[in-house]
Formats: structure tokens, sequence, C-alpha cells
């Protein structure tokens, strides 16, 4: 059995406000995949649940027709990549869905569970960071909206407060329409494994040349990060191999990948430059760009 | 902690005892269907696989509460009357049980895979016409191990089930 002290089921996200305001220290527990992974491992800090699950506000996905995108923080990845997938929408973001867990895991694991618990290696962190996905919080304080590459606060920490709960992540017209978009994941095996590297990049083009490029990394810094200097660097450079080849290059210069078990810094420097080469080049051939 | 709740377990309504506390897999399992099997309990193996309203589940990592109101499905259910399901004679008849553990968790997958495919296709599910291929076949199985088979055979008996389901119908 699972360590729980206490457990509320809330059946709306105001009664989950209510519950975390009354019952300090609880944590939220929406699929389940990493919190009770943790209680099974007696971490301290998930005896006191309240429980998500499967709400019926936390779970729509709309797609407005001028293209804004909002997804329930309780939409599943099996669900979210099916329905992406159907309208043709955020390839990064299906790809990088797809690359979580096996189908059990995506049957039950959440978008908002994914971003929520800060893993350095998250893989929607990566496409949602390109698509400039924006998240909506709410107490029983207010809402408020934040970037998410703003919400990571350090390796398994997010600024959310005690009595906050993530509601959807929003994504605007503009951020993905016209736009060429990849996520890969490098990991040592093809599925069921976390991240060594996990790279997205999503572009948009005029006559060739870069209009915008948005590039983001998650096991390569303590927080899935975003490469803004070399991002402002490209804009409105004609695209090429030489291009692709500078970006490889330069890429470390805003990271600061790290030994662990899995890997060496050396390699995982290795594998981030690699990526920006496959990645920038995919993510620019989707745009309709010339390589 | 103890709560009771109200479900389809196979195909009958029942009232089960659980415990808050409980995952799905030890419910069951001391509700007397030991067919799921404990391989990690931590959602890496797929032991113990059951279908929650027709969608594959790793029962280890689900509180046994979230089965109030819903049709589960374990491999108790599967075979009737002693007659082994389409999938259970493929897997017998490719040759993919060896231990025999993962082989519950991989059944229900595989369950949920073909019926899926025969629902997309229109009531039909035929391999080669809808163009699933070895590689679809390990994708879909991605969540379940197995230390005995090397998975070739398990492949052959995902393709077996797909003829046999079709012949079925
Ligand atoms: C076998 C296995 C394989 C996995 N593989 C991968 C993988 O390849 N890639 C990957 O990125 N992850 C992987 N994971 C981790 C996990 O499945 C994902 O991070 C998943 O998205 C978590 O979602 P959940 O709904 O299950 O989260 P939960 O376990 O319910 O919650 C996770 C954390 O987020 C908080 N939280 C959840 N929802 C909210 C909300 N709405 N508002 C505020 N806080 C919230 C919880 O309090 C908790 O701290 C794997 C897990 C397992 C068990
Ligand atoms: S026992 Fe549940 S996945 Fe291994
Ligand atoms: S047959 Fe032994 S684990 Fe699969």
């Amino acid at each position: 059995m699972f360590p729980i002290d206490q457990y509320h089921r809330a059946n709306s996200i105001e009664q989950a406000c209510h519950l975390l305001a009354e019952n300090p220290g609880s944590k939220l527990i929406a699929g389940g995949t990493d919190v009770l992974i943790r209680l099974r491992e007696g971490k301290s800090g998930f005896g006191s649940l309240v429980d998500i699950h499967d709400l019926d506000e936390l779970t729509g996905i709309t797609h407005t027709p001028d293209g804004m995108l909002q997804v329930g923080s309780g939409v599943t990845f099996t669900r979210l990549i099916n329905f992406l997938k159907s309208d043709g929408l955020l390839p990064a973001l299906v790809e990088g869905a797809s690359s979580i867990g096996g189908p059990q895991v995506r049957n039950m694991a959440t978008l908002g569970g994914n971003i929520c618990n800060g893993a350095p290696s998250g893989d929607s962190a990566a496409p949602l960071l390109v698509f400039d996905a924006r998240v909506t919080l709410q107490s029983q304080r207010g809402k408020r909206e934040v970037p998410v590459e703003e919400f990571y606060a350090g390796p398994g920490k997010v600024h959310l407060e005690e009595d906050e709960i993530v509601t959807q992540f929003s994504i605007n017209p503009e951020s993905h329409q016209n736009t060429g978009s990849h996520f890969y994941k490098y990991a040592m095996r093809k599925a069921m494994d976390i991240a060594t590297i996990g790279c997205a990049a999503a572009c948009k083009l005029e006559d060739n040349r870069i209009e915008s490029l948005r590039l983001a990394y998650t096991v390569a810094a303590p927080v899935p990060k975003r490469c803004r200097v070399l991002e402002e660097q490209v804009i409105g450079q004609p695209v090429s191999r030489k291009l692709i080849a500078d970006i490889a290059s330069m890429v470390l210069e805003e990271l600061s990948p790290r030994n662990s078990w899995r890997a060496s810094k050396d390699f995982r420097e290795h594998i981030i430059r690699t990526l920006a080469d496959r990645v920038v080049s995919e993510a620019i051939i989707r745009a309709g760009g010339q390589l | 902690m103890k709560q009771i709740i109200q479900c389809q377990l196979n195909g009958k309504p029942v009232e089960l005892v659980v415990d808050v506390r409980q995952s799905l897999l030890e419910a069951l399992r001391s509700h007397g269907l030991t067919g799921c099997k404990e391989g990690c309990g931590v959602g890496e193996c797929g032991a113990c696989t059951v279908l929650i309203d027709e969608v594959p589940v790793d029962s280890c990592i689900t509180l046994a509460i979230r089965a109030e109101g819903r049709v589960i499905r374990t491999i108790e259910g599967e075979s009737i009357n002693g007659e082994l399901s389409p999938v259970q004679q493929a897997y017998v008849d490719a040759g993919a049980v060896q231990c025999g553990f993962c082989t519950p968790g991989l059944v229900m997958k595989t369950t949920s895979y073909i019926e899926g495919l025969a629902q997309s296709a229109g009531g039909c599910c035929q391999s080669g016409s809808n163009g699933i291929n070895r590689d679809d076949i390990r994708r879909e199985h991605a969540g379940n191990l197995c230390r005995c088979t090397g998975y070739q055979t398990v492949v052959d008996a995902v393709e077996k089930s797909i003829q046999y389901y079709s012949g079925q119908k």
C-alpha cells in the first residue's frame, strides 16, 4: 500500500483550490505516474493528497478558428497526441508527447504533471518552450498566467505556490501557425527511458531566410532552456548548411550540461551539437525551407 | 481508509472493498484475481496491465478507487467457458509464452490494440491492409517487458492475433 495519510477527492477546480488551502502541505495528484512512484520510493512530502484525476474542467482541449490552442492540465498524453495529430498541429509537441514512457504510461500521465514535477528532462517541456506556451494557475487568491519558460525554478522545482493548481496551457496562433517544428529525444533506449538530451525547434521562414527560430533543450541546464542569444543572432539570415553549422557551433554557449551516471558532460555536449544540426534542419525543411 | 466501490469486473457488476492507499493491482489480487502480476511495481514492465474502460493502464500505479464506476477487464475474463480468446490462442500458437509472467499483461495490451484497430477500420482488421508492420507492433507494446522470449515470438503472436480476430469476426 502507498503511504498515504490523507486523501481528498476534488470534484471541481474550485474545490481543489479550497482543499489545498485548507490542508497545507498537501500535493495534487493527477495521473499519479510520478506521485505514486515517489510514494512507493518512500519520498516525503506526498502523504497528503488532493486528487484532481479526470476532472472535466481540466481535460478539455480547444483549438479556436483563429488558431488559439488551449490544453487542460489534466489532458493525458494519449489524448493530446490524438487531438494534435488529427488536426495536423504542433508536430514537435506530438513528437515530445509520443516519446514519453510507453502506451500505458501515456494513457495516464498528464501534461500538467509533466511540467509541474519540474523535471529537467520532461519531454513536453522543450516543445512547449518553442511554442511560447503559457501556463494558467489558479488558487483561492485568484488566477495568474506565466510563460512556461519562467515557470521553471530549478531542478525539480517550479514557481507553484502550495495552494495553486495549474489549470491549462495556452499557445497563441502566431506561435505555431506557418511554423515548421521538430523534437528529438536522445536516450539510451527507444522507449521507456529518460532523455539524455531533448531538443525542440520551431522555425518561421520568409524567402528562405529565418524570420524566427526558437530552439530549446532539456537536460542541458538545470531547467529546460531556450537559446535566446542564438535565436536573436540568426534572425534574417539566409538558410544554408553554413548557417546550420554555425548554429551547432554556437549552441553550447547558453547551456550547461552536467556529468551524471547517465552520460558525461562531454558526451552530452556532443549530443547537443549534433541535435542542433538535425533538429533545426528538420524544422527548417518542415517550414518549407531549402537546404 | 476503507471504501466500497462499485464497478464492472470482467462483465459482472461487483462491489469491492478497497483501501484508499491500495493500488488497483493490490485490490484485484486480494480479490482473488491473481492473473495480473507485479513485475516492478513502478510502471516500467506492464505485467500488471489491465483495461479500464477499454484503456490499458499499469494497475500497479493506479489507485484502486479509480475503478469506481468503471469497466475493468483483466486476464481472468478473456477466456470464455474454457475457450481461449483469439489473442490468447495466438500467444500459445506463436510460442510467445515461456515463463508466462509477462503474458497476462501482454495479452491485455494486445487485446486492446487489436480491438482498437478493428474499430478504427470499421469492424474489419487485417494485417497488411491497414499497413500494420512489426515496428508498429513493437512501439505499441513498448510498455511491456519480457525477459524470456526476446520479443520475436511476441510480435508473431500479435500478428497472429490480428489474423485470428478478423477471422473470428
Ligand atoms: C514508467 C514511467 C516512464 C516515464 N517516462 C517518462 C518519459 O519518458 N518522459 C517524461 O517526461 N516523463 C516520464 N515519466 C514521468 C511521468 O509519467 C510524467 O512526468 C507525467 O507527465 C506526470 O504526469 P502525472 O499526471 O502522472 O503527474 P502526477 O504524478 O499526478 O503529478 C506530478 C507532479 O505534478 C504535480 N501536479 C500534477 N498536476 C498538477 C496541476 N494541475 N497543478 C499543479 N501541480 C500538479 C503533482 O503534485 C506532482 O508533484 C515516466 C513515468 C513512469 C512511471
Ligand atoms: S508491475 Fe506494474 S508496470 Fe511493472
Ligand atoms: S515469458 Fe517470461 S517474462 Fe515474458
